[in-house]
């Protein structure tokens, strides 16, 4: 096990530096400069500035030099945000994207996989249809769409809940709920199917004719069986949420990292592109490899140190 | 099936409780009213609470005054920060931390009296020392902040920043000298008549060495790790959330402030600004062009005019631009009134001029007096006989060109919109849109590599030149080819000879017509003008044309309740 992880992790970092030299090229192919009031300069004065932050050097040049620094840990200094460290900057953003996308996930796996086994277990009756009904809106209905109506009734209408901001818990109340839209439905669907393939199961049979009662059989043996595949979709949908958040943060005026991953873009503030990127990537990376480890955990039959046998 | 049964009633209830205590917990919120999220923070004065709500669209880049380069950043440094002048009601100078200046005889020399009850927020004087280190530290060769050009108007400035001269980054060579602690010297490189209102811009404040010194690379990072000299001062800043400014109680002018406290928060989509503003949660909301119809019937409706310009440049690297009777015609072409009223639709104003209509003045005469109404204004009968001139002189009867715009829903709106004028005043001819980002846009204009472009301008000082003189020949802003002699001489003599500001003046308007009536170098189309919902109790926010957006110094609350 302990072999194996070690193994993945060394993949891993390979991935990461793969994903870095990438994006460095990629990114210097993007025009113009980092400077907010770059109509305003003369090329002189534009070439005396891009000097002095070293961007006039050659590509390569400049790639040895910020991989030198990465492999130190240091993700450099923003050029938007003039002074900051890009670490300091994802710092202070992922909080609310990652509380807001945490919140969403559990509200929306907890939904979601109550609707799915509901829907399988009232196989065919109205239940099941309404959750399908449910479940196809939720994925079709775009969650900006939901959110500024959720915005609009509960917050300026009824007045229930704050517009926007990111003060009290009540704040995340809207946006957590509008995120968790597509979870909900995600993992409802995904969570249907399996539970009815589950169920024809020869140790479903099995463990009913035990004697052991219908809750228990669902409880212990259908569920548990049925969330492998889900899990599989929870890694990457947790990292969708956690990152991908950016117009359910727009909307809500929350001070997440998804919008300024964006933003660093458009200014080409190579820095944070650079830091934003691999943040993300680590992340997917890292979600990838719980949820293998994970399988495991869930179901025995594919133990990670199998391959030894 | 009764167990089955069970279950699915228990995950019912599961799921009712986890709706329910979503709605408790709203229902907690909407017991105190929370639309005045400030009230009672200051019960015991008898008026009521002078708290101003503000949104603004991006978190602050950079408040250090030598780094700073962004409308955002310069908003928030003209309320937290004061220069030698600061802007009034009207974009006139008036004394800020110089109480008064004099100007030597042949306009090069001003010495500024420095107030002396001007303090910095943690009680040090404000002295003439601290604006000569501000400005050696925005010169410093390590500190690569874009705005140093803006004060190429004093001696030696553009020696001092460029690596070829001898004197690159020698500071102390720097026309700005402090005589003593309340006198500043500053000699300029040649008598430019706006040098007075220049001193209110951001890059020109002071900066205190020791406090920069004491907060290393940490400096003007945070709230507390900057000092202030201006009406308010920050006091919270949550980065990519909110600010607070509040009342600054060392300010030298602290009776004239009224406001105590104004709270800014991060507000990326117009939508939401406006459910904010609908329940009382921000003062101001900027409209754009969308939900201008939706709202221009409300009483809170305003529009304000702005000193930036809208253009068609014609690049004449493409033969059919280089003919001065197609660009004639497309000067003549399209119907302005009707873009401003419909397209638009947010206070901007159809302009046949380059340089804004109430911008600057001499003797209280304004720039535009002699040609108020411009040159080659809406004629689709003129515009169609130009057309057919310049289509016989360049031997063709079609002529396809491409143009430039950027990439936002306005305007490609817009641009739909000339374009569709263009085709309908000029036969034979046919556009398309090449829509960019911002980036993109300006990367294609520097490289000559467009055929026309919708491309606007704001002014960097108070004086036409900020807008004339981008044309001079290979001028940085020219990126079309233009060229005239003329044009440039007059540029050139108005820029250097500053003698007599009357001949000069008409220098620059004579300048302006020849760019604009005998070559139609570019096509003015509008001044920008912007719609806005503007609470009835919110008084005395005064908006600029030059500079930062707003001031808040004079601004205060009534009404309210």
């Amino acid at each position: 096990m302990g072999k194996y992880v070690l193994k993945r992790i060394g993949y891993m970092l390979l991935t990461l530096f793969i994903i870095a030299s990438v994006t460095f090229f990629l990114m210097k192919l993007l025009p113009g400069s980092p400077f907010n009031n770059e109509d305003r300069l003369s090329d002189t004065q534009k070439e005396i500035l891009l000097d002095k932050y070293g961007l006039n050097e050659p590509v390569p040049v400049q790639y040895v030099k910020y991989m030198t620094a990465l492999a130190q840990g240091d993700l450099g200094i923003s050029f938007q945000f003039d002074g900051r460290p890009v670490s300091t900057l994802i710092g202070e953003r992922i909080g609310a994207s990652a509380f807001l996308g945490m919140q969403s996930l559990i509200l929306g796996t907890v939904l979601g996989l109550i609707l799915g086994t509901i829907a399988a277990i009232r196989h065919n009756s109205w239940v099941d249809y309404s959750a399908t009904v449910a479940s196809v809106l939720g994925l079709s209905i775009p969650s900006f769409v939901f959110a500024s109506l959720l915005q609009y009734y509960v917050g300026v209408k009824l007045q229930w809940l704050p517009v926007a901001f990111w003060t009290t818990w009540e704040h995340t109340i809207l946006p957590s709920i509008a995120l968790s839209l597509v979870v909900i439905a995600t993992t409802s669907r995904f969570m249907r199917t399996e539970i009815l393939e589950v169920l024809g199961q020869d140790y479903i049979i099995t463990a009913r004719s035990k004697g052991l009662s219908n809750a228990r059989v669902i409880v212990t043996h259908a569920i548990r069986n049925a969330m492998i595949p889900v899990i599989t979709i929870l890694g990457p949908l947790a990292v969708n949420l956690i990152t991908g958040t950016l117009v359910i943060e727009r909307i809500f005026s929350v001070p997440g990292l998804g919008q300024q991953f964006v933003s660093s873009i458009a200014t080409n503030d190579y820095p944070v592109i650079m830091g934003t990127t691999l943040f993300y990537s680590t992340l997917f990376i890292g979600v990838i490899l719980l949820v293998d480890i994970l399988y495991g955990i869930i179901d025995p039959r594919i133990r990670i140190s199998g391959g030894k046998e | 099936m009764k167990k089955s049964k069970l279950t699915f009633l228990m995950a019912l209830t599961l799921i009712f409780s986890l709706f329910l205590a979503a709605c408790s917990g709203g229902k907690d919120e909407a017991k105190d009213p929370k639309p005045e999220g400030n009230d009672g923070t200051k019960t015991e004065k008898p008026a009521e609470p002078q708290v101003l709500n503000l949104t603004e669209v991006a978190e602050l880049p950079s408040l250090d005054v030598s780094k700073a380069e962004d409308a955002a950043s310069f908003q928030v440094l003209n309320n937290v920060m004061e220069g030698l002048y600061r802007l009034d009601k009207t974009d006139k100078p008036v004394p800020g931390v110089a109480e008064s200046h004099e100007v030597s005889e042949d306009g090069k020399v001003y010495t500024f009296k420095i107030r002396k009850d001007a303090k910095w927020s943690n009680g040090d004087p404000v002295t003439a020392k601290d604006f000569v280190y501000s400005y050696h530290r925005t010169l410093n060769k390590d500190s690569a902040g874009s705005y140093q050009y803006i004060m190429g108007d004093i001696k030696n400035v553009n020696k001092i920043i460029n690596p070829e001269d001898p004197m690159y980054g020698k500071v102390e060579e720097l026309g700005v000298v402090a005589k003593d602690d309340h006198t500043l010297e500053i000699t300029l490189e040649n008598a430019v008549p706006y040098f007075v209102g220049l001193t209110s811009f951001a890059t020109f404040y002071p900066q205190n060495q020791k406090f920069v010194e004491s907060q290393g690379d940490k400096y003007a990072l945070e709230a507390n790790t900057l000092v202030y000299n201006g009406p308010f001062v920050l006091s919270e800043w949550k980065h990519e959330e909110s600010w607070k400014m509040v009342k600054n109680d060392q300010y030298w002018d602290k009776d004239s402030v009224k406001l105590d406290e104004i709270n800014v928060n991060v507000v990326k989509d117009v939508g939401t600004d406006l459910n904010l503003y609908n329940t009382n949660q921000n003062d101001l909301v900027g409209l754009s062009s969308e939900y201008v119809d939706q709202y221009k019937d409300n009483a809170d409706f305003k529009t304000e005019t702005e000193a930036t310009m809208w253009y068609l440049k014609m690049n004449q690297k493409n033969p059919v631009f280089k003919n001065v009777n197609v660009r004639k015609a497309f000067s003549q072409a399209i119907d302005k009134e009707s873009m401003v009223k419909v397209i638009l639709n947010n206070g901007s104003v159809a302009a046949n001029y380059l340089v804004p209509a109430n911008f600057t003045n001499i003797d209280g005469e304004d720039f535009r007096a002699k040609y108020k109404d411009g040159f080659h204004a809406f004629d689709a009968a003129k515009a169609k006989s130009d057309w057919e001139a310049g289509l016989k002189e360049l031997k063709k009867d079609k002529v396809e060109v491409e143009f430039l715009v950027g990439d936002t829903e306005s305007s490609i709106k817009l641009a739909t919109y000339i374009a569709a004028q263009l085709e309908k005043s000029l036969p034979g001819l046919k556009v398309t849109l090449n829509p960019q980002p911002f980036k993109n846009r300006l990367d294609l204009e520097n490289k000559g590599q467009y055929d026309f472009e919708l491309a606007g301008w704001g002014p960097d000082y108070q004086d036409s030149m900020t807008f004339l003189d981008m044309f001079v020949t290979d001028g940085g802003h020219n990126r079309m080819e233009y060229s005239n002699k003329k044009y440039d001489d007059l540029i050139k003599s108005a820029k250097t000879d500053l003698s007599d500001l009357k001949k000069r003046w008409e220098n620059l308007q004579e300048a302006e017509r020849i760019l604009l009536e005998e070559d139609a170098a570019i096509a003015p189309l509008y001044q920008r003008g912007r719609a806005l919902l503007v609470k009835p109790y919110v008084k005395d926010v005064f908006k600029h044309g030059f500079g930062a957006d707003y001031s808040y110094k004079w601004a205060y609350i009534e009404g309210k309740q």
